[in-house]
């Protein structure tokens, strides 16, 4: 929403402050301002000059010199290339050392203008420069009396003098204003809006338009009828008739306020319904009488399938939810968004049938999404309007009517408002919007502030009586905030809730994820964030089987493109496309670390919310290994009191990873998580190159067997006892099940066991590796027996035989 | 005689001491003098000498004399190791200037960081850190936060469905909801998390975000309440000279309801590029919790009152590391990474 400053002290004529003091003071009552303009912006030193004397310059064909009376003593000589001025011409003229806006072309105007100099041109004095329209920042499309090329001159009616200032003569004394109104605040899309908003700011008197009520009686329904068969999405059809149209230019004051609007005047006619869609919000549209057919009007749904042409002669398809305007045999416009080609206005038309009505904003905002089409109309009806404002609107357009002489005003309104909106009661309850607020404000304060927003207050009863335009008060709430903001949010005071006493705290499922982050971060993973959807040919990039569950995805029925269509099921997607990235961008190394949802749906299509884990996922590429990542997730276990509680099961079964370099983490049958090298195919998928290792881990899985509880156990007092064992044994044999032996064995003497050695080579034997492992045992009650240690070390090395594995001499 | 021996002798070791240039040659002069053979101990062994009455007395020049040489010795050893170990020290100089080491440690996201220093701030003030899911019920998303069907809001927010009723959730609010419905008394939550609206991705844009969703509900909470607490969370999180202020504005959940802006954290509030040259930045919108949603959640209006705030993180993190596009967040280039 814009409003000139001007236009606006139309209605509250003492609105006098700052710029700037306006923009601060309206923002802090709600309307917020997003930009504002100063149309007399870089113009300095114009004056209105009367050109007295033309000659022509010795030195130059298409140059003139020009004695300018600029209400001074003694005229200036000004050169120019005009080629559109003539002795007695009225000009805007800038002096020397003043500024412009802009260069005569219309370009893009310079941050700080054109600064204009006394000089010389082809060697004659010059003392200033006449202005052309674009040099003063405006257009012809605003100012359509400026030639096209040349100075503009000022109209001989103007009554403007020599010497005066030329930027006020020209209206350019004034700001454009933009603001950003709440969907809320419908009465504020619309100049007599905005002029209640600043006058209740400031606390000044407020002056709508005075339209005499001509729409009682009157035999306007000799001229036509209307018919509103969808009462459901048309609560009000007003239509008025004027007759003996004489289409001709509008005044220069309706011309000014719609121009400082950024409107270009057309014609009366069309200036007028213009005009009143600015001042009330209200849009409005004129239909050619005598085209009208039946010279009825008829307000019906489409039909599915119809099709029609628009004025912009655009076909629409159109639906049954989709409203009408018809004739007597015909639809003529899509009610609300925009008029038919075949009902068109032309500057023939001699009768004229204004409609003003108010449409379901629902129906309008949703048709207008389907066919399409946005107009000015369509953008005020789709907030839903004060059906009260249709009739306001339809007898100021008729009072400008004939104000303008721009036609005969049938007496009397056709008006289709079966259920009227009327203004509604609220009681008047300060303290409760004192509790509300936490504040202190006088009743009497209170009900000034009501009074300047057009509430009354009926004493009797206690209540306040809202104005349909004020869609937006239903409840204490909503009269406290017109309180608070007139008040000033700025001067409420600062307090800090009082009462019971709550604990600021985190679940210990977050304390989990910090301890995650923590572990993650000290081994050189950084955070990373990737999206929740993606597309659902990831499953084949990541050679995930056909029948795999992870391809019920859930699948967003509205999605920006394929790419983005379902809701991840596994998290590995964004990670290796973040290493890829990387990878790609020539990183050396990288190690990222990602803690976010995968959502497994219970039933497809969704019936209820499907389930959200959060997953940490691992990725690395660079100076690291299997191992790498396995100690990453080690460290992450013992801090969370899991050192040593998950068995590493290498038959996973993981498509995406190699098959002899990956691991279902489990404890007994529950797999919390797995790790691996990604799998070559799916790497070169990617684009990637090389090996990169990755990691998942079911996080709530994690959570719930995590444990921040410690028990001090004691420093042994005993000596230790160490053994080593050095064993050869079939490659295939994972040290996982000899340390398991080795467990079983050493019971609870056995300290520690600790792998230091292994080793495939000549020596060993094909297909065959050696292990060596340092056991420590160590009693906490006793000083340990050789030949206990001994007993041990027996039936461990029995133990180890039986899987074939042989000791090392 | 017994005492121009020791005086003797006490004068050459000190002589000797003094002109010793190394450790070596101090011991040895300690062996000579005070060891088994030495000079000293060769007087003591006189003293069976010397008469009994005279015997305290010398004995006591005798350890005079002894202490007198120790004394000296140590000085001396503590001269020479205090030069060697000046020596060694030279020699040992580095060139200071040269990088340090550092462990190779990842880095934290930057919206994880300024999620938790929120964290951090209102956990303080006794709020509990609560999540809702992201994938919700429209019933949660817009229903009870008195957003009908067909509000324009539900446009405005350009929403991803995945069926009439469950939607990606716009917003955190639900939680807000949710929370209220369990009827515990009284609220005081930080919801952060993962909202999703149907904007394509560019500079300031993306389909998915993160908002920190605020709640407290209890009797007697007003809407001063509000301010006061954005203000001690705004001095917190950008410093305590930020100042704050209120614009009014308008939520379907909330009523009053406003915008809050902070003076420009990086020109203080004269005017900058950050700011557009205004001095304030806008952070987040808040409000009173509107009565229809307090009733649909089951709280008696009339009884309790609440404020709610909603911050955008992403916008948070962007302004306060002065990140210039949004897409760097979800990209991980560890080189954007490893500057957090």
């Amino acid at each position: 929403m814009n409003t000139p400053i001007s236009w606006l002290k139309v209605y509250v004529p003492d609105l006098d402050v700052e710029l700037q003091d306006y923009v601060d003071a309206i923002t802090l009552s709600g309307s917020h301002v997003e930009s504002w303009e100063r149309k007399d912006k870089n113009l300095e030193k114009i004056v209105v000059g009367k050109i007295e004397k033309i000659e022509r310059h010795p030195d130059a064909d298409k140059l003139i010199i020009c004695q300018v009376d600029i209400g001074a003593e003694t005229p200036i000589q000004i050169v120019t290339g005009a080629p559109n001025l003539k002795e007695g011409d009225l000009v805007p003229t800038v002096l020397d050392g003043g500024r412009v806006a802009g260069g005569h072309d219309g370009g893009p105007l310079p941050e700080s203008g054109i600064k204009i100099k006394k000089g010389k041109l082809r060697g004659v004095e010059s003392a200033g420069m006449m202005c052309a329209i674009e040099e003063l920042g405006s257009s012809r499309e605003l100012y359509p009396e400026a030639p096209e090329n040349g100075v503009y001159v000022f109209p001989e009616d103007s009554g403007v003098k020599p010497g005066e200032d030329a930027v006020g003569a020209l209206g350019l004394h004034d700001a454009v204003v933009e603001y950003e109104i709440t969907s809320n605040r419908v009465d504020c899309f619309s100049m007599i809006g905005m002029a209640r908003e600043a006058a209740a700011t400031f606390g000044l008197p407020f002056h709508p338009p005075v339209v005499p009520d001509t729409s009682k009686g009157g035999e306007v329904e000799q001229y036509a009828s209307v018919e509103v068969e969808a009462a459901d999405l048309c609560p009000r059809y007003c239509a008025r008739v004027v007759k003996n149209l004489k289409i001709g230019p509008s005044p220069k004051w309706m011309r000014e306020r719609l121009a400082a609007q950024g409107i270009r005047s057309i014609n009366n006619l069309v200036d007028i319904t213009n005009y009143v869609m600015e001042e009330y919000g209200q849009p409005m549209h004129a239909f050619d009488l005598d085209t009208v057919a039946d010279h009825k009007i008829v307000v019906k749904r489409a039909k599915d399938g119809d099709t029609f042409i628009t004025l912009d002669g655009q076909e629409r398809n159109l639906d049954s939810d989709v409203l009408m305007i018809c004739d007597g045999e015909k639809e003529i416009g899509i009610a609300g968004i925009m008029g038919g080609e075949n009902s068109m206005v032309t500057d023939k038309i001699t009768n004229l049938l204004f409609e003003a009505a108010c449409f379901d904003g629902t129906n309008i905002r949703l048709s207008s999404k389907r066919i399409g089409l946005r107009t000015d109309a369509s953008s005020k009806f789709e907030k839903g309007l004060d059906p009260n404002l249709a009739l306001e609107a339809v007898n100021r357009a008729c009072q400008l009517v004939e104000e303008l002489g721009c036609g005969e005003v049938v007496d009397g309104v056709i008006d289709i408002y079966p259920n009227p909106v009327m203004p509604w009661e609220l009681p008047f309850e300060p303290e409760k919007m004192n509790r509300l607020l936490g504040m202190n404000i006088p009743e009497a304060q209170m009900l000034e502030y009501f009074d300047r927003l057009g509430l009354t207050y009926q004493k009797e009863t206690n209540q306040l009586i809202i104005p349909t335009y004020r869609q937006d008060l239903h409840c204490m709430a909503d009269l406290a905030e017109e309180v608070a903001r007139l008040y000033g949010y700025d001067k409420l005071p600062s307090t800090l809730p009082c009462g019971e006493a709550t604990v600021g705290k985190k679940s210990f499922e977050m304390l989990v994820e910090d301890v995650v982050r923590e572990v993650c971060e000290n081994n050189g993973f950084s955070g990373s964030m990737n999206y929740s959807f993606e597309s659902p040919k990831v499953y084949d990039k990541l050679l995930i089987p056909e029948d795999s569950e992870l391809r019920n995805a859930i699948v967003i029925a509205n999605p920006l493109g394929e790419d983005f269509s379902i809701m991840r099921t596994i998290s590995l997607n964004g990670m290796v496309t973040s290493l890829a990235t990387n990878y790609n961008r020539r990183n050396k190394e990288a190690r990222l670390y990602e803690i976010g949802n995968i959502y497994l749906p219970k039933a497809l299509p969704l019936t209820e919310l499907p389930e959200e884990r959060k997953m940490l996922t691992l990725g690395m590429y660079g100076d690291s290994d299997f191992f790498t990542m396995k100690g990453v997730l080690e460290e992450l276990f013992q801090r969370l009191g899991l050192a040593g509680a998950f068995t590493y099961d290498p038959q996973g079964g993981y498509s995406f990873l190699h098959p002899g370099r990956q691991a279902a983490i489990r404890q007994g049958d529950m797999v919390i998580g797995y790790l691996g090298q990604l799998h070559p195919e799916v790497v070169d998928n990617y684009d990637m190159k090389g090996e990169a290792y990755v990691a998942v881990i079911d996080l709530p899985k994690l959570a719930e067997l995590a444990t921040f509880d410690r028990r001090y156990e004691g420093i042994a007092r005993f000596p230790a006892s160490t053994r080593d064992l050095s064993m050869v044994m079939d490659k295939n044999i994972f040290v996982g099940q000899v340390e398991a032996v080795i467990r079983k064995h050493g019971g609870k003497l056995l300290e520690s066991c600790q792998l230091f050695d292994v080793y495939e080579g000549e020596q060993i034997g094909k297909d065959k590796k050696s292990v060596a492992y340092t056991m420590t045992f160590r009693a906490k009650d006793r000083n340990l027996e050789a030949n206990e240690v001994n007993a041990i070390m027996e039936k461990m090395i029995e133990g180890l035989k039986k899987l074939g594995i042989e000791l090392r001499s | 005689m017994m005492k121009e021996k020791l005086q003797a002798i006490r004068e050459d070791a000190i002589a000797k001491i003094e002109a010793a240039k190394d450790l070596e040659a101090l011991n040895e002069i300690k062996v000579s003098i005070l060891g088994k053979k030495g000079d000293l101990t060769q007087v003591l062994k006189g003293m069976k000498d010397v008469s009994p009455e005279d015997r305290p007395k010398v004995g006591q020049l005798v350890n005079d004399t002894r202490s007198a040489i120790e004394e000296r010795l140590e000085n001396v050893k503590r001269d020479i190791a205090r030069k060697l170990r000046e020596e060694k020290m030279k020699n040992e100089v580095i060139d200071v200037t040269l990088p340090g080491r550092m462990q190779m440690k990842g880095h934290r996201h930057p919206n994880q960081i300024a999620l938790e220093e929120l964290e951090r701030v209102f956990i303080g003030m006794g709020y509990e850190i609560v999540e809702g899911p992201e994938i919700e019920y429209d019933h949660y998303n817009f229903e009870l936060l008195n957003i009908p069907a067909n509000h324009p809001a539900k446009d405005e927010q350009d929403t991803f469905y995945i069926t009439k009723d469950i939607l990606l959730r716009t917003q955190t609010s639900p939680v807000q909801a949710r929370v209220m419905e369990t009827g515990r008394m009284p609220i005081r939550i930080l919801a952060p998390g993962r909202v999703f609206r149907s904007d394509e991705v560019d500079a300031t844009h993306s389909p998915s975000f993160h908002q920190v969703e605020g709640l407290v509900v209890d009797k007697n909470i007003t809407f001063a309440d509000l301010k006061g607490t954005l203000e001690q969370f705004a001095r917190e999180f950008f410093g305590p000279d930020t100042k704050v202020k209120l614009r009014p504005h308008h939520f379907p959940f909330t009523e009053p309801s406003a915008e809050v802006d902070v003076s420009c954290f990086k020109c203080g509030g004269k005017g900058c590029r950050m700011c557009k040259g205004s001095g304030w930045i806008e952070i987040l919108g808040c409000g009173m919790v509107h009565p229809n949603v307090l009733r649909d959640c089951g709280i008696d209006p009339e009884e309790y009152s609440g404020f709610a705030f909603g911050i955008g993180l992403e916008r948070v993190a962007l302004l306060k590391y002065e990140i210039d596009d949004m897409r760097l967040l979800y990209e991980n280039d560890m080189r954007f990474l490893k500057q957090f």
